[in-house]
């Protein structure tokens, strides 16, 4: 048994489960609050990255690079609201995914237009591209690391706002009861962009936060929003509580799944056939659980009680 | 249970969260009679429906149709038993015509549905059926109007012959006049009055005139309890039913009981 | 819906036939055979539209992974011809039983959702499909398969041809679009119909509407099967792509834009598409931001899509 290679691999898992919660967090919230399907926060999650990637090359520091992308992202999210979501409120969830589809479209195609086709690289400084020796044998990435404790704190920091501040008592009303906000006098529309900014905040830093790794390129948010929405089903619309449970759920499932499944079908199944059938199995393990959550419990494990 | 009860209620419980919305309630419905149910908001008239019509399913007790134990069945079965049930909220397909609507409901009961040929508008013995009981509520010049765009008291109409349609044994109406204006509801007293006898009605109303003039026997339900069932003269004068209910609109009812005069507007129970 | 009727929509819906119909003479007159190709595509993803229209336009259920079809359908044919199976028959068979047992399953978990979670879980069940074939290695993975011969069927139908290919898919068409209207007029269409506007009404009818759903999903899904398999054929290469979760975003736009719910309208919706992608796609190298534009604008202010716009209605409004 390898516990080098089983803690760096629930580490990875760990690490892509707290950026799941950032992508999922914002989603669900917008879902739970505006009943907005929004297929384009995975655009808001690479928009991030590249605009991480251009002030870090301007102000030749990733953590000025990172702090300026923050709310140019927010900026950003504000205005898809104001002029696109903003617009979606009363219709059908067939019209939000259509039109967050061609804002997908028009965003790629924007990107390409500003950044060029290829991706963009962002270095890291120096003193987050070392290593963390955890204990004689375990070495870790020190970024990796990094990525984690950040997410941490921003979980944290959501669970205050929205259990601890008038804006989360807000947010939690709305989440529950659309309808009665209005009729208790608090501006709907500010509420609705607030959130929309929040959540386009915490996509782009995700995007933002993964881009050093894997580079920000153009379409990256398309394969990660379907994982996104796989957690928020698995969570429960609007509940981040169920958010960052299933997040951390599913990022541990798939990673230690690609990285041990073929090790499980060798203790009953034949070499070449654990070898072949694994890496099929493995891809497919977050939707069968997904599925059989769902089965279970229609509406998601912390989602709102049918009858 | 009496021996010629059609629904017999026994002992139904449920609650929601710690309050019970039903509590113990025992009654039986004769056959061909028009069985009023009456309580103030929040008494737990429609969950009681519900229980009825298969919507909810009750957490004790048992809901006996014809002698045959029905309380788990699903609501989509019910129906095939004899049951049928209109809502509180008009509940009607907009984007399909009047005699569509009542086309469906005639369906329902026609066999199975699994059929992906034969057009079902040409079909007679559907359209017959369906035109016989628009016809039976006045609706039968708009068949082929949209049903969406129709007005409020056309769409109870319309409902009523999706509901007669199915020729039921039992009918649960769930204020069937709510939101009427007075010729309507007339129409829609007519019309139930013209059914007694022949159908079994379980009538949830808060209009007591309408209450007064159709039914045989009246349920009064308070907090989710059945206080008193009987005839109405004597739930007319049952104290406990003027303490807890309205004591003021009982006192309105005109003092013939059954009267033909034309409906006037109760004050709308608070 | 009657060819017959001397209307608007109804002479574009007759026009439409009549230049399908007529491609291959129109190849041979103006020298381009490029046409076919193009008409062909058109022709086929309007047969996976239409099914998808079944149950989307008549039926209301958001399905955004109705793509997995289309590459069921294709690699139904691309494994056996891997295996050097040519048996046009065959393939047809397997393409149709594998989209009907998918469907079957998926839809007995999916249907028992509403709302989100339905268009989400397609969308998943979907990309289980597409992360399937992209990890057998064997059938080219990513990379995809290559066809060298074309499904085989009797001596007369040789699919090498593309007139013949065309013609066999412009037929389907046909076939599916009757068969289509024929459904949704029947009693199970009325059934589906009504679920649409109010499910809960139609359970108090008695109707078990979860049965019927279930269905028509199957239904839907195995005539999209039966275009995949077309598809196959016609691009000679298949990969997961065809299944990509936004190549059912696409689907959906087409049968949007044509008119959901309206018979021809599919049809209509993938001629304006594609050709509108081929004419724009020449004109500027990101013209996929126009495109989006053009979504954006289609939902908010045309959502009843072409046909309304040809029947002169604006978009009726359902039951929410």
């Amino acid at each position: 048994m390898d516990w080098t290679l089983l803690t760096v691999q629930l580490l990875n898992g760990l690490q892509l489960g707290i950026l799941l919660f950032l992508l999922a967090s914002g989603l669900t919230l917008i879902f739970g609050i505006m009943d907005v399907v929004n297929l384009a926060h995975g655009s808001l999650y690479m928009t991030g990255a590249f605009l991480c990637a251009t002030f870090t090359q301007w102000f030749d520091s990733f953590l000025l690079g990172l702090l300026a992308a923050l709310p140019a992202i927010a900026i950003i999210g504000l205005l898809v609201e104001l002029i696109v979501i903003r617009r979606l409120y009363q219709r059908d969830h067939l019209d939000h995914v259509l039109a967050t589809f061609g804002l997908i479209l028009a965003f790629d195609t924007l990107t390409q237009m500003i950044w060029g086709p290829d991706g963009q690289v962002i270095p890291l400084p120096a003193w987050l591209d070392g290593q963390v020796m955890l204990t004689a044998d375990i070495v870790l990435p020190t970024y990796r690391l990094a990525i984690i404790t950040t997410g941490l704190l921003v979980a944290v920091g959501l669970f205050v706002l929205v259990t601890r501040t008038r804006l989360g008592m807000r947010i939690r009303a709305g989440a529950t009861n659309r309808t009665m906000i209005g009729a208790l006098g608090i501006n709907i529309g500010m509420l609705f962009s607030i959130v929309f900014g929040m959540g386009a905040v915490l996509a782009g830093l995700a995007g933002m936060m993964i881009a050093p790794i894997t580079e920000a390129s153009i379409g990256m948010g398309n394969q990660i929003i379907i994982v996104a929405f796989v957690v928020i089903v698995i969570g429960g619309i609007g509940s981040i509580k169920g958010a960052f449970i299933a997040a951390i759920l599913v990022g541990l499932i798939d990673t230690m799944g690609r990285s041990y499944l073929d090790v499980l079908f060798k203790l009953f199944m034949s070499v070449q056939n654990a070898e072949t059938s694994a890496p099929a199995i493995s891809a497919m393990l977050i939707y069968i659980l997904m599925a059989v959550i769902l089965a279970v419990r229609p509406t998601g494990l912390f989602g709102p009680r049918g009858r | 249970m009496t021996a010629n009860a059609l629904l017999s209620i026994v002992n139904l419980h449920k609650s929601f969260g710690g309050v019970a919305a039903t509590k113990q309630v025992s009654l039986d419905v004769a056959k061909g009679e028009i069985h009023a149910i009456i309580g103030p908001n929040g008494a737990g008239k429609t969950t009681l429906v519900s229980q009825l019509a298969g919507v909810l399913l009750p957490d004790s007790g048992q809901i006996l149709f014809q002698g045959n134990d029905i309380t788990r069945m699903p609501a989509h079965r019910r129906p095939h038993l004899g049951i049928a049930r209109s809502f509180q909220i008009t509940s009607i397909i907009h984007d399909m015509t009047v005699l569509e609507n009542v086309l469906l409901a005639v369906q329902a009961k026609a066999g199975h549905s699994y059929r992906f040929w034969s057009s079902s508008s040409s079909d007679a013995s559907l359209v017959e059926p369906a035109r016989a009981s628009l016809e039976q509520v006045g609706l039968q010049h708009q068949a082929s109007q949209m049903a969406g765009p129709l007005s409020h008291g056309e769409h109870r109409q319309l409902e009523m012959a999706m509901v007669l349609a199915t020729n039921p044994a039992l009918i649960l109406l769930d204020e069937p006049t709510a939101g009427m204006g007075q010729e309507d509801s007339s129409r829609m007293v007519r019309t139930l009055q013209a059914l007694k006898g022949s159908r079994t009605i379980i009538l949830v109303e808060h209009d007591m005139n309408t209450v007064f003039t159709l039914a045989d026997r009246i349920t009064v339900l308070v907090e989710g309890q059945v206080i008193a069932t009987a005839d109405p003269d004597a739930i007319r004068s049952n104290p406990r039913v003027r303490q807890a209910y309205l004591g003021e609109e009982l006192n309105s009812i005109p003092g013939k009981p059954h009267s033909e005069n034309s409906i006037t507007e109760s004050p709308s129970a608070c | 819906m009657s060819l017959t009727t001397l209307t608007l929509r109804g002479f574009v819906t007759a026009l439409t036939l009549v230049i399908l119909a007529l491609v291959p003479p129109l190849v041979n007159l103006t020298g381009n055979p490029f046409l076919i190709d193009l008409a062909t595509r058109c022709v086929i993803l309007a047969i996976a539209a239409v099914s998808l229209n079944l149950i989307l336009g008549y039926g209301r259920m958001i399905s955004f992974g109705h793509a997995a079809y289309i590459g069921i359908g294709a690699y139904a044919v691309g494994i056996p011809a891997y295996y050097e199976i040519y048996n046009g028959y065959l393939h047809i068979l397997v393409a149709m039983a594998v989209s009907a047992v998918f469907a079957l399953a998926t839809g007995l978990v999916c249907l028992r959702t509403r709302g989100v979670n339905f268009i989400m879980i397609t969308m998943a069940f979907a990309q289980m499909v597409f992360f399937t074939f992209v990890s057998i290695e064997e059938y080219g993975g990513d990379d995809g398969l290559v066809i060298e011969v074309r499904s085989e069927f009797s001596r007369f139908i040789n699919l090498e041809d593309a007139t013949v290919l065309y013609y066999v898919c412009f037929a389907s068409l046909l076939v599916v679009l009757y068969l289509v209207k024929r459904i949704v007029n029947s009693r199970f269409g009325m059934v589906i119909r009504g679920t649409r506007g109010n499910e809960l009404r139609m359970q108090s009818l008695g109707f078990d509407t979860f049965r019927y759903k279930l269905i028509c999903y199957v239904i839907a899904g195995t005539i999209c099967g039966f275009a995949g398999a077309l598809l196959g054929n016609f691009t000679n290469f298949i990969s997961p792509e065809m299944m990509d979760w936004t190549r059912s975003g696409e689907l959906i736009f087409m049968v949007v834009l044509g008119g959901a719910g309206s018979l021809f309208g599919p049809v209509l919706g993938v001629s304006v598409f594609i050709l509108l992608e081929e004419f724009l796609s020449g004109l500027w190298l990101y013209w996929q931001l126009v495109f989006g534009i053009f979504l954006i604008l289609v939902v908010l202010f045309a959502n009843g899509g072409i046909d309304s716009w040809l029947s002169g209605r604006s978009k009726r409004s359902h039951d929410s």
